[in-house]
């Protein structure tokens, strides 16, 4: 019953700041309702017992993303950008997409039975997880060190300014 | 009733919609990354829910996860810095109204 209660007071942490995120006029509102939202699917990784992805996703999520998503809209809008519409032409479009695909998820979802798995989490997940990156996922690893390296360069070279 | 798959999985297409939405509906470039965003995390929901009541003796989803937000995190620098390049040559970060191929 506990948990039940976390988990809808959790979720509606996530779901309601997501709505202003997505439909919210001040543009810097928005970027600061990710927070929340980013708080609240930690608090899900928490019921789920992923502690160590919980505590990534406080520091690059909530702190580094936004922080970096806030930055850009000062330096770009000038501001909170409140007297320029922010939505385009497509917002009977949008809703009817999003809904629709919705409904969709949520009833394939609820009929689908899936199955349950054997075992169980271990009790602290960040040594298995430290030992599964450095073992069998090795090569994932590595790639993704290089993909950070080559995506740091990219946003130099595009950011920097032109002469 | 105990809180199942079914719960996490329910929230977590709720969240893609709702990114599914702003990334249709938006014009500001950064909102549009923003929406991006919301849909990276549902999918990482989705993840780690099934790495616990699917399959929970190895931590495979847990550590896609972690690959997935090092890859946002990617994405997200690389975004923004283009916005920053269109911002300066074209003094808009309007999607729709970058709509030019050359200057």
């Amino acid at each position: 019953m506990g948990t039940l209660a976390a988990f809808l007071i959790l979720s509606a942490v996530t779901l309601i700041p997501a709505v202003v995120v997505v439909t919210s006029k001040n543009i810097v509102r928005s970027a600061l309702a990710l927070v929340p939202t980013f708080l609240g699917i930690t608090g899900l990784y928490i019921l789920l017992q992923a502690e160590f992805v919980a505590g990534i996703q406080v520091l690059i999520y909530a702190g580094a993303i936004t922080v970096l998503i806030l930055f850009v809209i000062m330096l770009t809008e000038g501001g909170t950008g409140i007297r320029i519409r922010q939505v385009n032409e497509q917002v009977a479009v949008g809703v009817l997409a999003s809904a629709t695909l919705a409904a969709l998820l949520i009833w394939v979802f609820l009929r689908t039975p899936w199955p349950r798995g054997p075992g169980a989490l271990p009790e602290h997940t960040a040594d298995q997880i430290g030992k599964t990156l450095l073992s069998s996922m090795v090569l994932v690893f590595e790639v993704t060190s290089l993909v950070l390296l080559i995506s740091l360069i990219g946003a130099i070279i595009i950011a920097r300014r032109e002469r | 009733m105990a809180v199942g798959l079914a719960h996490f999985l329910v929230v977590s297409a709720l969240l893609f919609c709702l990114g599914l939405y702003g990334v249709l509906t938006r014009r500001n470039a950064v909102a549009i990354l923003m929406g991006i965003e919301l849909m990276l995390n549902a999918a990482n929901i989705n993840l780690v829910a099934f790495n616990k009541y699917v399959a929970p003796a190895a931590l495979n989803g847990q550590v896609f996860t972690l690959v997935v937000i090092t890859l946002a995190a990617c994405e997200v620098g690389v975004g923004l810095a283009l916005v920053m390049a269109a911002y300066r040559n074209l003094e808009t970060v309007q999607v729709d109204r970058i709509n030019m191929l050359k200057w």
